[in-house]
């Protein structure tokens, strides 16, 4: 007969193919699952003091960095790109002409630098963001990190007489904390989170950006008259809903209310505001306010939607502005508020926001010369940088100020003036950098998400999220925080 | 005439296994040493810790979640896309109509364009599949509701992804739409290497189609098809399903962990969470439950070989 594997079945091919087939069932486990585990694996890091010698401090060093030193920046290469940041580098080789700085940028954080961690040889300045950040708190928690005391007690770049500290905006040093006095992140970005809309539609519809539960409800059904949804949100990352609804439930409920879920305290979650808040957005899932499929569409598309008047507004953060700039019509004039709060008996006023520090940088504690990338933030918190980033990137800096004369875009405008209108009422949530799985995951995603989609009322997606938090609380495998 | 002969072989063999202890044994050995410490991932210092990784995964609802999506990943994507692999390629290299002074054992009409067109999607990369069928799911504007819309189906607009009691199907069509034209080429030549005398024979008997499949090209087969499995099985529990549900789905791991699989886990609780050490227990796991897989398939497979 004519077959042509015929010795593929004679008694000797036997052992072989067998030996084939389960080494390749080996091979195969191992690359998905254990290897690339292993494959950063500590191969034993060396502590023995290679260190930059430190250089003289003057006036024009108050750091005193060796300028003989190299110094190396990995920056997150993201929304708000690269160019800032190598026009800060420039600055930093005019001022030490003979260090040599190694710059690169990257999406992939935790995959390019975990390893460089694990064998004690990190760079010395990182933009710890992005989807693959690195866990501020075990960095903290294991010593990975340099207190960035001397960088905030330095004289700024631009007025010798002024503290570094003295020019930044209020809540950035404080984030940079965790428990006690050392501040171990600088937030270089400042973003303002609410309810992003069209001025244009919203004046189509002859209606002001409501500040009452019931204004917002009404305009809503004008909108639904009109053929417009009132809102759409990321669907498939419903942990932007909380960007309007933490604040909302801040502004209801005053300030003690949201630290008390910070703190992952017993019962927080049942306080009546959050209850009053959750009933509020679930009404806009119940008059059909939402647009149809939200819930399955991931943060671009739902952005894309809302650009092409699909809906009417969004909870999002002033990233929106740069990361949909494509679709965003020119005439869209695109504005941002506080959220709406319920009626006049809230505790704090219209107006409280959400708004706090983006873009994480740190100094390893193993940094080569920690001096020269605290000197490199120190150039990028000047005036003149930071004012190149908001003009490049469309985004405030952690610098208080350096929006006087240039050209502000509608979204970054509205943002200032937001910001102005609040005042005092600056709210900071800490869920989203403190316990990012609870946040993202188990609030935002089986909890809110749920509870927007219909499948949770608010009473039972209140129950399920202090479940999440009482057992967060419990669970000794994450490191706990609590308001100072 | 003996002499020497092992010398020999060791000989040959020491580079091979030696690279193959280095890469494929020495991590695995690694990742279990790791998964009985505190390692964080994220600083060269842990500690030995016993089994408190494997008694706190044992409490973990979420890892009960994955490992129930990874069986039924590894159960049924082996049946749906093997089944369907075995009768494309059956249609395609036998189950021809017999034609005038054609050769007697043909596939049907244009099949050498369908083993094109069923192989297609195995030159694209997964990740690329999966970022294309995150669009057509897209409730709002997608491919798959537009054209229910089309055809009048208005009120029939799932959220697909977005429901946590479709999501998981979701997923898995897209793995089975990717893989099957693969065991499509494979069973095509193990196929070809069938004596055409067989199905001449068959064919003189009288036997129709269903009887040729069931009584020659399967029995015949069954090697070919019993070494798919194993690897579709691994595929589905391994790489694959990480990267679908990474790229397509909500959160990620889908509504209220719809989606979650051990693969997905493993990422999560190694590159988000700071915790290595957990995640190469969750490894472990995946480890036993994949040669669980492989062996139970390799058991039940188990046959008299055919000699022809």
């Amino acid at each position: 007969m004519g077959s042509t594997s015929a010795e593929n079945h004679g008694t000797e091919g036997v052992g072989r193919r067998d030996l084939i087939k389960r080494s390749a069932a080996l091979g195969l486990i191992s690359v998905p699952t254990m290897s690339f585990l292993s494959a950063c694996a500590s191969s034993g890091g060396d502590d023995s003091g290679d260190k930059a010698k430190a250089g003289k401090k003057t006036a024009k060093n108050p750091l005193g960095v060796n300028d003989t030193a190299g110094m190396e920046f990995v920056l997150f290469d993201g929304g708000f790109g690269k160019e800032y940041a190598e026009d800060a580098v420039k600055i930093y080789e005019k001022d030490f002409p003979k260090a040599k700085v190694k710059f690169s940028a990257t999406q992939k954080i935790q995959s390019t630098l975990q390893p460089r961690f694990n064998q004690g040889t990190p760079p010395d300045l990182i933009d710890n963001s992005g989807a693959e950040q690195m866990d501020m708190g075990v960095l903290v928690g294991k010593n990975q990190l340099t207190d960035l005391t001397p960088l905030l007690d330095a004289p700024s770049y631009d007025d010798p007489a002024k503290k570094v500290r003295d020019t930044l905006r209020p809540g950035i040093v404080e984030m940079g904390q965790f428990d006690g006095e050392k501040v171990w992140i600088l937030y270089y970005a400042y973003t303002v989170y609410g309810v992003w809309y069209s001025q244009k539609a919203l004046d189509s519809l002859d209606e002001q950006y409501p500040e009452t539960w019931d204004q917002m409800l009404a305009v809503c059904e004008k909108a639904k008259k009109k053929g417009m949804a009132g809102w759409t949100y990321a669907g498939k990352y419903p942990y932007y809903l909380p960007f309007s609804l933490y604040p909302m439930i801040g502004k209801v409920g005053g300030r003690e209310v949201l630290d008390a879920i910070d703190n992952l305290e017993p019962n927080a979650w049942k306080h009546p505001a959050v209850k009053a808040c959750f009933d509020a957005y679930y009404e806009l899932y119940k008059k059909g306010y939402i647009l149809k499929g939200t819930p399955g569409l991931d943060h671009i598309q739902s952005q894309t939607a809302w650009a092409q008047g699909k809906a009417l507004f969004i909870p999002n953060g002033s990233w929106v502005e740069n990361e949909s700039a494509n679709v965003i019509p020119k005439d869209f004039d695109l504005a941002v508020s506080a959220p709406t709060g319920l009626d006049t008996s809230d505790k704090l006023p219209f107006g409280t926001i959400w708004a706090s520090g983006g873009e994480p940088f740190i100094v390893p504690a193993k940094a080569k010369n920690a001096e020269g990338g605290m000197e490199q933030l120190r150039i990028m918190l000047s005036e003149a940088s930071s004012k190149n980033f908001t003009s490049k990137v469309k985004s405030l800096t952690a610098y208080n100020g350096g929006t006087d004369g240039i050209a502000l875009t509608p979204g970054l405008k509205s943002g200032v003036a937001a910001l102005d209108k609040a005042g005092e009422n600056v709210v900071n949530p800490r869920l989203q950098d403190w316990y990012v799985q609870l946040q993202k995951e188990k609030i935002g995603v089986s909890g809110l998400g749920e509870m927007m989609a219909g499948r949770l009322t608010p009473a039972e997606a209140i129950k399920k999220i202090q479940g999440y938090a009482d057992e967060a609380a419990k669970d000794d495998s994450i490191k706990h925080y609590k308001h100072q | 005439m003996q002499h020497g002969k092992y010398r020999f072989i060791v000989g040959f063999l020491a580079l091979p296994l030696g690279l193959y202890a280095l890469f494929v044994v020495w991590p695995f050995i690694q990742s279990i040493y790791y998964s009985f410490t505190d390692w964080t991932g994220l600083s060269p210092e842990f500690k030995m810790v016993g089994f408190d990784n494997y008694s706190r995964m044992l409490d973990d609802e979420i890892f009960w979640k994955s490992l129930q999506h990874s069986l039924l990943f590894a159960l049924l994507l082996p049946v749906v896309t093997i089944s369907l692999a075995l009768f494309f390629a059956f249609m395609i290299n036998v189950g021809g109509r017999k034609r005038k002074n054609g050769p007697v054992v043909s596939g049907v009409r244009g099949s050498s364009f369908y083993k094109i067109v069923y192989f297609f999607p195995q030159v694209l990369s997964i990740a690329i599949v999966a970022l294309l069928f995150a669009f057509a799911y897209n409730p709002d504007s997608g491919a798959i509701n537009s054209i229910l819309r089309g055809i009048g189906l208005d009120g029939v607009q799932p959220l697909w992804l977005g429901d946590p009691d479709l999501a998981l199907w979701a997923v898995m069509a897209v793995l089975v739409w990717s893989t099957v034209g693969f065991f499509v080429v494979l069973f095509s030549a193990g196929m070809a290497s069938i004596p055409a005398e067989m199905y001449e024979a068959a064919l003189l008997d009288g036997a129709g189609r269903a009887t040729t499949f069931f009584r020659i090209t399967l029995p015949l087969l069954w090697d070919t098809v019993q070494s798919g499995w194993v690897y579709m099985g691994i595929l589905a529990l391994g790489a694959e399903s990480f990267a679908v549900v990474q790229i397509m789905t909500t959160g990620p791991g889908g509504p209220d962990y719809s989606t979650t699989v051990m693969v997905l886990y493993v990422y999560q609780k190694a590159f988000r969470d700071g915790q290595a050490a957990y995640a190469t227990t969750i490894g472990v796991a995946l480890l036993v439950v994949t040669l669980a897989f492989a062996a139970v398939v390799m058991r039940l497979g188990r046959r008299e070989r055919l000699e022809y």
